[in-house]
């Protein structure tokens, strides 16, 4: 459990994390909470012979809640977003989903930016982040680009992001309707069993719109658009859910772990999505 | 003379026993105070640290360290062939095997110790164990003790005789190369013949499946060699610090008197810290070679996948009964895994412990136990995690045997358990398997229980929730887990205790001081348990000194007395019996000062609470404060100066406690996931020393139980591969998963043990975690479930609904 050498850098702006970036390529990491890469260089699973800290960067730690989006800075914690009143106002299912990671030990150090940009399929802003069509804005030597959420996730810690390149802040569109993130896991601290984000809209007794994203139920999250498209325009009768639940289990690939073999999380991704329908239908 | 303080105030003043005493300890603890072995640092201490097996079974052709040495701060790395002159590349188990301290020639568990790299400090150690070269040759992997016994594959060759015989073992002659050991006790003819003739027989066949004790802190060491005055001294996370010393000295040929074992604050120990581990000879061969200190600290998944597992046991049970219930007859048979090495912490004579306590709290007139044990490739271990010897795989095993009978008889598992307890007027009782239960009173016990939890308004309840389920109305099914257990603890009397043929007697050594004040110091050593604090309740009203004005110390095994150490809720049977003798011995000199202080005749005085009064007169006393002085400035005729006291006590018997407890547990069938609603639990256990203590053994007790019923295992993939050496997948239940519990009690003072005191620490780990588990399955019962194994997590609950038909 002891980490192999690394040099440790904590440079004061972004000028500063790009030019180590470009100096030691592949051998450089940037670190932000360091909650999921600390524990990965201590089993020797990350080798980072320089890493460097983000924590002294200005600028990256701000929540703005605009008229018609949302920006969250990489370096907000998780903690940060559960106690911001403001933001909990307009996308109350951030929150939801934050009380939900891990304890409060590892809340008050995990960034919403290290969550989405880590890849591991555990992980459950990405997910959530597909929920809400959030848009990723990295800045590398070439300068800054956006890239959707959905778009995000290539596979186990691939993403669309290139080495070279750091993620500012994450965008989210005002979320409208109703919400709801719903997870099983075994005990306080553990990655999901299965887990959905989902949010939904209505007008009269009729499903609007619908957007849904399972977590840690393939190697990336899975944004299933199927699923949504199969509650839009019903009254979500149980004919609807059924559907969605199919449509969302073509979607997802899991694996036997610890938690379970697949039939079992297929099983309870299809029991969890269901709550997580009706729970955000009843608030929509 | 006249007090101004009434009796009962001289009796509060004391603390002593029956008081709820806050923990003496805890103020060092809270602030972060304590001095646990990783704090220990000494002037230019090295860092030990191990090369570990990637594979669970391999020759090992060839070990390069070149590499490893040329790192910076790197001093030594010692293999097998370095400790082989010293004979030292091996070493005696407990159980009277022998392990590898480093791997000769072959490995049997995944993260078997290798090498040992010897460094600066803790981070060059880690960088050397990178670097050492190990060639492996992958052999076949056996990590099913049933395969085990019927495989070509031999384990250890060490074990087979050059014409390919297979040798006795420790325990008596072995069936197969892979077998260790069968033990037996009872009748084995009689109880088949009750069980082929009777009414009634239920059978099952239940794996209690591998787990670990975990502890806060994990195992470790420092060895310090001091060349000049030829003597080693040893910090470590010893629970029998005075064995270690001695092990110690009968492998290393140091004398016993040259070796000071310590054992500083310890941070849990549950069974982990009993055994002898490859770090402490590794550490001390260490320190001798380069005459430096050197520590060795395990981490969490060294701690996980190679110190001491607990239980894996595979159990088969016939129980039969009468049509009306009563129980005639039991047999069970056990295959037990050991790993690789036989490394299980038990008194000698008893290589399954006492298992042969699976007649439980019930008359049962013949019964009949065997255990087989098997080596496969897994790690060793086999230690009582929270229990003493083997008593929660046996309270299990006939807890759930009770409830699989209730399926068979169509019977209430309450109503089955009240007829056939054992009734208060039968003991002493002497079970079918040879136990001699010093007292209890079940039906007291129990009836109290199914009172306090309305246990009909349960049941009625459940009959609805079965109705509304069936109906479509919930999804969630309702489990009324039962248990009574009834532990054996207390280890125990030397004329059948012994480890390593040491004697389980234990030791109390008081000295008084002038003004009034004590040391006591004992044999044993808390690992959280609150000796400090209840021992001195003991002490303080045997002697009438305030517990505050005792110290009790306890780990240094120069100044304490020797004793067998702190596991199996021994400390207080035994070390709590000594302390409580040696108080008396303390007692029985002060009257004859206080006699001869008060002039009147030795036995015209007599004790209160914190004096002696002349009978008849007690305007007349001399308090022990007054007596403890006279001892250092009277010269008494025909009386020593001074005021000590020493006691060995070698126990008559065990000590029985036990206890009642419900669990209501909510299921939701389709996503596996329990609730506890309500936790009931009643121990007796004897005389209690200090409620609030008491309190929180079993609020730990239980929750340990909880961990070890819903999800915490040691699982091995077919490669012999850890799944669960950390604490993502090995579950440690934090307040969030933990009900709230309910304790209660009744009193059933022990008729030997010097204050009637029985031992509390094991009892809710052993009682609950059959509690648990029948609450589970109980939930299942309507439905068609007799048994499904632990542990249940999530994905086998879902499971056993699922095999149920419960999913639609
Ligand atoms: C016990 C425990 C339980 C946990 N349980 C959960 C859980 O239930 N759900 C969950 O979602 N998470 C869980 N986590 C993970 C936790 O939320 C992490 O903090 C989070 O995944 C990563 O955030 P971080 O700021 O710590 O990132 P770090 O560990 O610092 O970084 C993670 C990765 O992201 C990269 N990175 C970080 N910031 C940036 C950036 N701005 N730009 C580019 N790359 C970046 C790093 O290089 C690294 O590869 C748990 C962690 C622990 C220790």
């Amino acid at each position: 459990m002891i980490p192999a050498e690394f040099d440790y850098y904590r440079p004061k702006d972004m000028a500063g994390v790009l030019s180590l970036l470009e100096e030691h390529g592949d051998d450089a990491r940037v670190m932000a909470g360091g909650h999921s890469l600390i524990p990965m260089m201590k089993l020797r699973m990350a080798d980072v012979p320089h890493l460097i800290d983000l924590q002294d960067v200005g600028g990256l730690s701000d929540i703005e809640v605009g008229p018609d989006a949302i920006k969250i800075g990489a370096l907000v914690t998780q903690a940060d977003i559960i106690d911001h009143a403001g933001l909990t106002n307009v996308a109350p299912i951030l929150r939801e989903a934050a009380l939900q990671i891990a304890d409060p030990q590892v809340r008050y150090m995990g960034t919403v930016g290290g969550n989405v940009a880590n890849g591991d399929p555990g992980n459950d802003m990405p997910g959530l982040m597909q929920c809400l069509d959030a848009a990723f804005t990295v800045v590398g030597a070439d300068g800054e680009r956006t890239i959707p959420a959905r778009e995000f996730y290539e596979a186990a810690y691939m993403t669309a992001r290139e080495d070279d390149e750091v993620l500012t802040g994450v965008t989210i569109p005002l979320p409208k309707g109703g919400y709801a993130y719903e997870k099983q896991k075994r005990k306080i601290g553990d990655y999901a069993t299965a887990a959905a984000a989902v949010q939904i809209t209505k007008d009269g007794g009729s499903c609007v719109s619908a957007s849904i994203a399972m977590t840690n139920l393939s190697d990336t999250p899975i944004y299933s658009e199927a699923a949504g498209a199969a509650l839009v325009g019903t009254s979500l009768d149980d004919a609807a859910l059924s559907a969605a639940v199919a449509a969302m289990l073509g979607d997802i690939d899991p694996t036997e772990d610890n938690r379970g073999p697949v039939a079992f999380k297929n099983h309870v991704a299809g029991v969890i999505l269901r709550r997580a329908i009706e729970r955000a239908w009843s608030r929509a | 003379m006249k007090d101004d303080i009434t009796r009962e105030e001289r009796v509060d003043n004391l603390k002593g026993m029956g008081c709820s005493r806050k923990r003496v300890e805890d103020a060092r603890f809270t602030q972060g105070k304590g001095n646990y072995v990783d704090d220990v640092k000494l002037d230019g201490m090295l860092f030990g640290d191990f090369v570990r097996s990637p594979y669970a079974h391999a020759r090992i052709t060839n070990i390069d360290t070149a590499a490893a040495l040329e790192v910076p701060g790197v001093l030594a790395v010692l293999t097998a062939a370095d400790l082989e002159p010293l004979g030292l590349h091996w070493m005696p188990t407990l159980a009277g095997d022998k392990q590898m301290v480093l791997a000769d020639g072959k490995v049997l568990f995944q993260g078997q110790e290798v090498a040992f790299v010897v460094a600066e400090d803790r981070y060059a150690a880690a960088d050397g164990i990178e670097l050492v070269e190990v060639e492996y040759e992958e052999l076949p992997v056996v990590v099913n003790p049933f395969e085990a016994l019927k495989s070509d594959v031999v384990l250890r060759e060490d074990l087979v005789a050059e014409d390919g015989s297979i040798p006795d073992g420790a325990h008596g002659p072995r069936k197969h190369h892979n077998h260790i050991f069968t033990w037996d006790a009872g009748d084995k003819e009689p109880t088949e013949e009750v069980i082929a003739n009777a009414d009634v027989v239920a059978e099952e066949t239940m794996y209690y499946h591998r787990t670990h004790p975990c502890p806060l802190e994990t195992c470790g060491c420092v060895a310090s060699m001091d060349k000049v005055n030829g003597k080693l001294t040893l910090w470590g996370t010893f629970q029998a610090p005075h064995a270690i010393r001695t092990i110690v000295s009968l492998i290393s040929g140091l004398e016993e008197h040259n070796i000071r074992v310590i054992s500083p604050d310890i941070g849990g120990g549950f069974g982990n810290k009993v055994g002898a581990y490859p770090g402490y000879v590794c550490s001390v061969v260490a320190s001798i070679v380069t005459g430096k200190p050197v520590k060795w600290i395990e981490d969490r998944m060294d701690n996980l996948m190679t110190t001491a597992f607990a239980r894996d046991y595979h159990m088969t049970g016939k129980i039969s009964a009468t049509k009306e219930g009563k129980i005639t007859g039991l047999h069970c048979h056990v295959t037990a895994d050991h790993g690789g090495f036989d490394a299980c912490a038990d008194p000698t004579k008893f290589p399954a412990g006492f298992m042969n306590i699976c007649t439980g709290s019930y008359d049962i007139p013949t019964a009949y136990l065997e255990v087989d044990g098997v080596y496969t490739n897994k790690a060793p271990g086999g230690v009582s995690y929270r229990c003493s010897f083997r008593v929660t795989e046996a309270v299990y095993f006939i807890e759930r045997m009770i409830e699989v009978l209730a399926i068979k008889l169509n019977m209430d598992a309450a109503e089955l358990r009240r007829i056939n307890f054992i009734k208060k007027e039968q003991f002493p009782y002497t079970a079918a398997l040879g136990w001699e239960y010093d007292s209890g009173d079940y039906h007291t016990a129990w009836d109290k229980a199914l009172k306090t939890v309305d246990y009909d308004g349960l049941r009625a309840e459940q009959a609805q929730r079965v109705e509304d389920f069936k109906a479509g109305k919930t999804r969630k099914l309702m489990g009324i887990g039962l248990s009574f257990f009834t532990e054996i603890v207390g280890a125990g009397p030397v004329k059948n205790c012994d480890i390593l043929g040491l004697g389980m007697f234990d030791s109390c050594e008081i000295r008084i001081h002038p003004t009034g004040s004590a040391i006591a110091r004992l044999g044993t050593i808390s690992q959280g348990q609150g000796h400090a604090t209840t021992f001195a309740q003991i002490l303080a009203s045997e002697i009438g000194l305030p517990a505050d004005s005792i110290t009790i110390e306890e780990g240094d095994t120069d100044t304490a007395p020797y004793g067998l150490g702190t596991y199996g809720s021994r400390s207080t049977p035994v070390a709590g019996a000594a302390t409580a003798m040696a108080g008396r011995k303390i007692r029985a000199k002060a009257q004859m000062i206080a006699a001869y202080l008060l002039e009147v005749h030795d036995n015209d005085v007599e004790f209160d609470v914190d004096r002696f009064v002349v009978k008849g007169a007690p305007e007349k006393f001399k308090t022990m404060k007054e007596i403890a002085f006279a001892a250092y400035n009277q010269a008494i005729p025909g009386i020593e100066p001074g005021l000590e006291a020493v006691s060995y006590y070698d126990p008559p018997n065990m000590t029985y406690p036990f206890g009642a407890y419900v669990c209501v547990m909510d299921i939701d069938v389709d996503t596996g996931v329990p609730e506890i609603r309500r936790f009931y639990a009643l121990d007796d256990c004897g005389t209690r020393i200090n409620p609030m203590i008491i309190e929180g053994q079993v609020h730990g007790g239980l929750t340990e139980a909880l961990a070890v019923a819903l999800g915490q295992e040691i699982a091995y993939d077919d490669m012999g591969n850890c799944k669960t050496g950390t604490l993502m997948d090995f579950f440690l239940p934090t307040a969030w998963e933990v009900p709230n519990y309910e304790t209660d009690f009744t009193v059933t003072p022990s008729p030997h043990h010097p204050i009637g005191a029985k031992g509390v620490g094991e009892s809710p780990h052993v009682g609950g975690v059959p509690c648990f588990s029948n609450a589970v399955q109980d939930a299942f019962r309507p439905f068609g479930n007799t048994h499904t194994n632990m542990p249940h997590d999530h994905w086998r609950i879902w499971k056993t609904a699922n095999e149920l038909g419960l999913h639609g």
